[in-house]
């Protein structure tokens, strides 16, 4: 089969699988339009700015657990997506970013929609290539999914100058089954020896603590995880990014932990002997103060990177591979030493954690007049039976929905946790809907966020991708405000956004339903009547209280054990 | 505590490998003190040797880093073994009688000679660890016009070698 540049970028696309690519045309990318146009196999989804493409397509990957895929022209088109291949990096998302590239000839002269694409993305990519040659495209692309999917996922960028797409050129086309490169070996199984050293200590330990994370989400562990912690009946804290992978709503989950964690969780961490960390990377919003950092404990850490090992806090027990594997090898381990197996000896730090669990450090003002956000997420939770997909932005609202919304399963929870990407939530949700079109969509977002990858809500309407979107409406950039609260003396540099639009015509211009509530006994209802209109995306415009704050919290720099809990909590602030 | 570490490393003679590993130690703030990169007789591999300073955690988390480019074929640290280092210096001083003669004074046991003579001016070829270096190119003083040096590299002695 002979075929073009651009027809190989294509037929690449399909030979992978690809069901969607999201993307936006321009001079750079015209050939590889032309051959999207004359095949049906491969749908485009044509967003409204490019971040709004890569957003889209980490959504799609983060509920699906499959490759997001974004095609952007050169120049613009690449920098406007820069945002969101960093975004995907810093969560370790699987995705496959083609830009075009102004013709060979040209490159370096400085030419018209031309910049370094391989240059300004190389810091926040797993690996970025700049095809030279036609012959080059189909073994490039499937480096490019090789090494988006494969050990330590991550976004790959395939730069194209547009003269090798060329319609007129047309070569043998081979896509190859399988890659091969000398310099990149992911590692699969850890090292039983580490694996057999691990389950001593686990055995050992009196206070342990499983610190699990979103390599547990991405390496599709959960299955074995729930195994793990239900064999050894251990307390489960989870990041920001593994929440869902053990279910929310079990009794041995004692909560997110880190700067906004729960008073148990990070309680439990500091007084732990054995923190077991699993498919987690000791983010600096989830140790707090690194010297102070789990003082009393030994630590197990599994990870596929090996660079995330000691990181940034040195570990005992390093055991380097995929989570999937490692978790079996230790199930085994575990099931071999039988009876001696002692539940007894953790029967006291049960006790301790829940005494500290009695403390109902997420507790809010429930008699307010005003409609507090922690409670919005509470009924949304009851509306979808917590079975929706949630994304989220990034401020209190994120907070909150990860705070209020305890999830069951994995990949229900979509958010730029390593970023932290105002304007993600929305093409986020778009994203998953492409997955999951018969799935319950929210996006909980902020009318700060919202506004920032607004323009996706044509998108929507254009492909019929209804999401609910939950805008929690304080007037404030929240999270801001709140730090400016703590430590400027409440000096609202910036934090407030005056002339805000009507949402609620807003939505209804770009052909949606549009809400506004402003009474807190509406916001069952509103939420049960937007559910209910299945086919139709819905703005809810939640006017929430404009002072609420985030609790618990660890401000940064400090401790675990010192955590600002909320002003009418018996626990003010908390020095062990 | 930090030392200076020597490491040698193979990488695919690629268009942008060499900016990755640049870019990665200015995004990262990791120490430089001198690389050098020249293809090896493979055509397809490049050897870079850079040298570095920090802590046994920095160095451990560089060589992770590097580990983990793409680019990356395989990588040493000179420092964790014995090893010869070698730097080369070209030095372009103003002719003097006494400069001639603290050349010749170095005798044969250095790698040193005047490798160039114009009317007024001699340029120095030297080579050694690059603190001889250093501590050599002090002695020159105010005679000294120019310094180019290589940067250093270096080789692991016995058996063990950098190959795929």
């Amino acid at each position: 089969m002979e075929l073009s540049g651009g027809e190989i970028v294509i037929q690449s696309l399909k030979d992978e699988g690809v069901e969607y690519v999201f993307g936006y045309p321009g001079g750079c990318v015209l050939h590889i339009y032309d051959a999207i146009f004359q095949q049906d196999d491969v749908k485009h989804v044509l967003v409204r700015h490019e971040q709004g493409a890569t957003h889209a397509a980490d959504g799609y990957a983060r509920s699906s657990g499959k490759p997001g895929v974004v095609l952007v022209t050169s120049g613009p088109g690449a920098t406007n997506a820069v945002t969101g291949i960093a975004t995907a990096y810093m969560d370790s998302i699987p995705m496959v970013v083609i830009t075009g590239q102004v013709p060979r000839a040209v490159i370096g002269t400085d030419a018209f929609q031309e910049v370094d694409t391989v240059g300004i993305t190389r810091p926040c990519v797993k690996h970025n290539f700049l095809v030279n040659d036609v012959t080059e495209i189909a073994e490039t692309m499937k480096k490019a999914f090789y090494l988006a999917t494969s050990g330590r996922p991550g976004p790959v960028v395939v730069d194209i100058p547009k003269d090798i797409t060329d319609p007129n050129i047309k070569v043998p086309y081979h896509y190859p089954a399988k890659v091969s490169m000398r310099s990149y070996k992911p590692l699969v199984s850890g090292d039983i020896g580490q694996t057999i050293k691990a389950v001593k200590l686990i055995k050992e330990s009196k206070r342990p603590v499983i610190y699990s994370g979103g390599g547990v989400v991405l390496g599709e562990a959960s299955e074995e995880l729930k195994q793990l912690c239900h064999s050894l009946n251990f307390p489960v804290t989870q990041t920001l990014m593994g929440l869902g992978a053990f279910p929310g709503t079990d009794p041995q989950f004692i909560g997110m932990l880190g700067m906004h964690g729960t008073y148990e969780a990070n309680m439990a961490m500091h007084d732990s002997d054995l923190i077991i960390a699993i498919g987690a990377r000791f983010d600096d919003r989830v140790t707090g103060k690194i010297a102070d950092f789990c003082p009393h404990a030994k630590i197990i850490h599994i990870d596929v990177d090996p660079a995330s090992i000691s990181k940034t806090i040195t570990v005992d027990v390093p055991i380097v591979g995929q989570v999937k594997p490692i978790l079996l090898d230790m199930l085994a381990q575990i099931k071999s030493l039988g009876e001696t197996f002692d539940q007894a000896r953790i029967a006291d730090w049960w006790r301790q954690i829940e005494q500290w669990r009695a403390v109902d450090c997420m507790a809010y003002d429930q008699d307010s007049g005003t409609i507090k956000p922690q409670y919005v997420i509470e009924q949304l939770y009851k509306v979808t039976k917590g079975e929706a997909f949630v994304t989220s932005d990034v401020g209190q609202h994120q907070m909150f929905a990860a705070q209020f919304y305890p999830f069951d399963k994995p990949r229900r929870w979509i958010n730029s946790g390593g970023l932290g990407t105002m304007g993600f939530g929305l093409p986020a949700a778009m994203g998953v809907k492409f997955a999951h079109p018969e799935a319950d969509v929210a996006c909980v977002t902020g009318e700060g966020s919202i506004q920032m990858c607004l323009q996706e809500l044509s998108t929507m309407l254009q492909y019929d991708t209804p999401v609910k979107i939950i805008n929690l409406n304080n007037g404030y950039l929240g999270m801001v405000r709140q730090w400016q609260e703590f430590t400027y003396k409440s000096r609202y540099s910036h934090s407030y956004m005056e002339a805000l639009p009507d949402f609620k015509k807003l939505a209804e211009a770009y052909g949606h339903v549009g809400m506004q509530i402003t009474r807190k006994e509406d916001v069952e209802p509103a939420l049960r009547e937007a559910f209910a209109m299945k086919n139709r995306t819905v703005f809810m415009d939640f006017l929430t209280d404009p002072e609420e704050n985030v609790y618990p919290m660890i401000e940064a720099g400090k401790a675990h054990n010192d955590m600002v809990m909320a002003p009418n909590s018996k626990y003010k602030r908390v020095l062990a | 505590m930090s030392r200076q570490h020597i490491i040698s490393v193979l990488l695919e003679n690629e268009a942008g490998a060499l900016s990755r590993v640049a870019g990665l130690f200015s995004a990262r703030a990791y120490n430089i003190e001198s690389l050098t990169v020249a293809p090896t007789l493979d055509p397809s591999l490049s050897r870079l040797t850079l040298v570095t300073v920090g802590s046994e955690e920095t160095i451990e988390q560089i060589k992770k880093q590097l580990n983990k480019l793409v680019d990356v074929v395989k990588l040493i640290d000179l420092s964790e073994s014995f090893s010869l280092e070698r730097e080369l210096a070209l030095v372009k001083v103003k002719k003097s009688a006494s400069m001639v003669q603290k050349i010749d004074d170095l005798g044969s046991d250095t790698l040193a000679r005047i490798t160039d003579e114009t009317d007024d001016y001699l340029i120095i070829e030297l080579s050694g660890e690059n603190a001889w270096l250093d501590d050599f190119l002090q002695t020159l003083g105010e005679e000294v016009v120019e310094v180019v040096r290589s940067g250093v590299i270096g080789l692991s002695r016995g058996e063990r070698a950098l190959t795929i």
